[in-house]
């Protein structure tokens, strides 16, 4: 799968040649791409890191030998190289053998990763721990779990400044102050003194970044440091860690999944799949004119901002209506003072055979609150809801019955939406037989039903941890499939997998739904799956619908301030992926 | 499910704790053909012999025949080795019982309390009550009402043990009643009582076998302790902690009526801990990610 690359005048020279081509010494005349200020009297060579032939082994029994393999790379001063990869592809195995912290089993088997001229590998783990707080920081996906929830984020940083310094209580404050207007906290002396749990998501993760660079590190490891928050405040970590780093000179190596960070951040780019390294190159390269097949399969995954053209009016009768629909929720009581959210409030809408209608929204804006209150997972405090003639709300659960048949759900998570302990095939009979089917005719369902989602009939008596994220999202689709629903939910049912898979599975719901005239209720955070798949569009924002209309209207030409942002926060909107309709298979 | 035994039957401690066990149970079966005697029967001749003594025996039947005394006999004249191989018997079945009865009245009790939103705050106080009961007082208390027979002491290790079965399996039903398969069982159709047996019993099973191991050690623990106290089965019937007691007395003189008894109980409640250890360690995702360096 390696690959060389052709001498290209655009690729940094620090860039090394692939795994089959001999790695050359770095040239100390290399050209930076981006202005790149030589860091603490550094002079000299200005690559900070450079991994060389490096392959990771896995202990046997794993699926393959290497968890990442002949892999080569540098990493210069001020410049950010992305590793970009799906899961599976070793990007964090990379990481963390940089950072010496490989589990037990896992071990590094040949190649060498050089900080300046040390090699990492052959350090003592003292000295290597030395490093990581010195030379290597790190940030994290999860900044909740990385920060110490019973220490207030000024003592946390304080606690670095302390071990790594010898700077006195006052300097080290002041310096921990300045640190936090860095990276733009609001109300630096407030934030001083809370704990991570009072802080939002973005906030910690800004902690994080302040905890990273306060010792000025040469290099800055983020592992997806970005896939956990929201859109909007995914743009502004992004523009902050590009900011710092250009400022400090410092060298980042950005692990990511996600093609549009890439576009909005990277310098270079190392594309990963397998454990293999398959294509390296600047940012324009690889992500205009990707060389190799995979890579550009990945590009073809990325679903584009702009609706595609043609919109189905859909004029019959409306399946699903949802009028002034609302849930509030209320805690405190004996011993506190009642406190009450509305999670949704006002929500109105309908649904059309045949039609798919998508919910956006960021995190907390009660899109999946709406479509619990549908599937009546839980109750509306207030609105109506009407299937057909039948009603949906004030009616009690057991004479709900009939109607749950109508509506089905997939939910976000493939590993935690099918029961570990059942088989798969005893999943998908589940709701038939709850409606008096037979078994024998059930499971001859679920076989035809596994052929609708490509999977083999073969496999219905496995267990559920014999598949991949995106068999197991097929899997549920034919669960939900079984009862013959009129109305599909699906709830984020795409956002945790692979772009590849993702594109895979869209199609998929697309031409079941033109073969069952299903109408779709999508409901997602990624504003791409949306303009791809949706014939209208509702935004939600702190529990409001804030503008809705055909998607073209909404992608196109948004009306509401928040749609405008959203939309712009979108990353990589420079690159053709991100604007032309691409889903392929 | 077959791979999970096997992984299961790997590990060192669990492998221990069984091999263990299993001998344990082989002798408590096979305890009459072992070349021992009538545990109760009190030889007034052969008190207080030193163990590997060879001496004469009459038996219940007034047949006297030679036998040797492995473990020496007691201040009544009972032999030790008889004793303490009949005393296995008493052990396993009231550990085992214990378990299986705490497990399964905590766990309908447990399942109840954790999906049943309403009556879960009134079931928990009541097991709140429970738990602050000392469990020595209350066996002393059954005891002394019921009279001292094996169901009065299993009952009495046993009705201790539900509230803390209890808790755990409530506290696995509610985070397995957030899972998203539970929401998807609903949205079929499934009723309550199926969602229970077939979705959140089976995901529960792995800690709550693990939990009865740990109640198994502690009822043969207590059980020991109870008849050593006089506040068990009464003093002819073999069990170790009786064997203890007798041994309390002439403690200075013939400490080994103390030893054997002793090594017995500590080999049995370490073998089903480490049984409870080894499960944990291969049953519980959370154990399985382990060994990182730092």
């Amino acid at each position: 799968m390696s690959t060389a690359l052709p001498p290209s005048p655009l690729v940094g020279l620090g860039e090394r040649g692939t795994a089959e081509t001999e790695a050359t010494p770095p040239r100390a005349s290399t050209i930076p791409l981006s202005p790149a200020l030589p860091h603490e009297g550094g002079g000299g060579s200005t690559t900070v890191l450079s991994v060389r032939n490096l392959s990771v082994a896995l202990p046997g029994g794993a699926d393959r030998p290497f968890a990442a393999e002949n892999i080569s790379f540098d990493v210069n001063a001020g410049e950010i190289l992305c590793l970009l990869g799906e899961s599976g592809s070793g990007k964090s195995v990379i990481s963390f053998a940089v950072m010496g912290l490989l589990p037990d089993n896992v071990r590094v088997s040949a190649g060498e990763i050089l900080l300046g001229d040390e090699n990492l590998l052959t350090l003592s783990p003292a000295a290597l721990r030395g490093k990581r707080g010195d030379d290597i920081a790190m940030v994290f996906q999860e900044p909740m779990t990385a920060l110490n929830p019973v220490m207030t984020c000024g003592d946390q940083l304080d606690e670095l400044l302390a071990e790594h310094t010898q700077l006195s209580a006052n300097e080290r404050k002041a310096k921990t102050l300045a640190m936090f207007e860095a990276v733009k906290l609001p109300e630096p002396d407030r934030i001083f003194s809370s704990y991570p749990h009072q802080l939002s998501g973005g906030q910690r993760q800004r902690i994080m970044i302040a905890m990273a660079l306060i010792l000025e590190p040469k290099l800055l490891i983020a592992d997806e440091p970005t896939t956990a928050l929201d859109v909007t405040t995914q743009a502004e970590v992004l523009s902050l860690i590009k900011t710092l780093q250009r400022e400090r000179g410092t060298a980042v190596l950005f692990i990511t999944h996600d093609m549009g960070v890439v576009a909005e951040i990277a310098d270079r780019v190392v594309v990963l799949q397998n454990g293999k390294q398959v294509e390296a190159g600047t940012k324009d390269q690889v992500l205009r004119q990707p060389r190799e097949a995979y890579t550009q399969m990945l590009i073809a995954s990325v679903p584009g901002t702009e609706p595609p053209a043609e919109g189905t009016l859909h004029d019959e009768a409306a399946l699903l209506s949802v009028t002034g629909l609302g849930k509030t929720y209320s805690s405190g009581g004996w011993f506190q003072k009642k406190r009450t959210t509305e999670a949704a409030k006002n929500v109105s809408f309908t649904l059309h055979p045949g039609e798919t209608v998508g919910i956006v929204g960021e995190s907390g804006s009660g899109k999946s609150t709406v479509a619990r209150c549908i599937t009546r997972l839980i109750d509306p405090t207030v609105g109506d809801m009407q299937l057909g003639n039948t009603r949906l709300d004030g009616v009690s659960r057991d004479s709900l019955k009939l109607a749950r048949k109508r509506i089905q759900i997939i939910f976000q998570d493939p590993y935690r939406s099918l029961d570990p302990r059942q088989r798969v095939g005893e999943a998908i009979i589940e709701g038939p037989l709850n409606f008096g089917v037979s078994r024998n005719s059930a499971m001859a369902r679920a076989r035809e039903l596994m052929n609708l989602v490509r999977l083999s009939p073969d496999v219905l008596s496995r267990y559920p941890n014999e598949f991949s994220g995106g068999q197991r999202q097929r899997i549920s689709i034919a669960r939900a499939l079984a009862l013959d629903p009129e109305v599909l939910i699906c709830d984020e049912a795409v956002s945790a997998l692979d772009v590849s898979v993702q594109a895979q599975v869209l199609k998929l719901l697309e031409e079941i739904q033109a073969q069952l005239n299903l109408a779709i209720l999508f409901i997602t955070h990624d504003l791409r799956v949306a303009a791809q798949i949706c014939d209208r569009v509702l935004v939600m924002q702190r529990g409001e619908v804030v503008e809705q209309g055909t998607a073209r209207d909404v992608f196109i030409t948004p009306k509401h301030a928040y749609t405008q942002r959203l939309l712009a926060s979108a990353p990589g909107r420079g690159f053709e992926f991100a604007t032309q309709r691409n889903v392929e298979a | 499910m077959n791979s999970t035994v096997k992984r299961v039957l790997k590990n060192g401690a669990v492998r221990f704790g069984l091999i263990v066990l299993s001998v344990l149970v082989i002798l408590a079966i096979l305890a009459p053909v072992l070349g021992t005697v009538d545990p109760a029967w009190l030889d007034a001749i052969n008190m207080n012999q030193k163990p590997m003594t060879t001496a004469d025996w009459t038996g219940p039947d007034n047949k006297t025949v030679p036998y040797t005394f492995l473990m020496g006999t007691d201040s009544f004249g009972r032999d030790v080795y008889s004793r303490v191989i009949y005393g296995i018997r008493v052990s396993l079945v009231v550990g085992v019982t214990v378990a299986v009865v705490s497990l399964i009245i905590g766990t309908f009790l447990g399942l109840t309390a954790g999906y049943f939103r309403r009556v879960d705050a009134i079931l928990m106080r009541v097991m709140d009550g429970m738990m602050a009961i000392p469990g020595i007082l209350l066996a002393i208390a059954l005891v002394a009402a019921w009279g001292a027979q094996l169901s009065t002491v299993i009952i009495a290790i046993a009705v201790p043990e539900i509230p803390r079965v209890t808790r755990l399996v409530r506290a696995l039903v509610l985070s397995i009643r957030e899972e998203p398969y539970i929401e998807a069982a609903i949205s079929v159709g499934t009723p309550t009582w199926k969602i229970l047996l077939k979705h959140v019993l089976p995901n529960s099973v792995a800690p709550m076998v693990v939990q009865g191991t740990y109640v198994c050690a502690s009822a043969i623990l207590l059980e020991a302790i109870l008849s050593f106290l006089g506040l068990g089965l009464p003093s002819e019937i073999p069990t170790w902690g009786n064997i203890m007691a007798e041994a309390r007395v002439v403690f200075s003189s013939a400490p080994h009526n103390m030893w054997f008894p002793g090594i017995f109980l500590a080999f049995t409640v370490l073998a089903v801990n480490m049984l409870g250890d080894g499960l944990r360690d291969t049953l519980d995702p959370k154990f399985n990610k382990r060994g990182e360096k730092r």
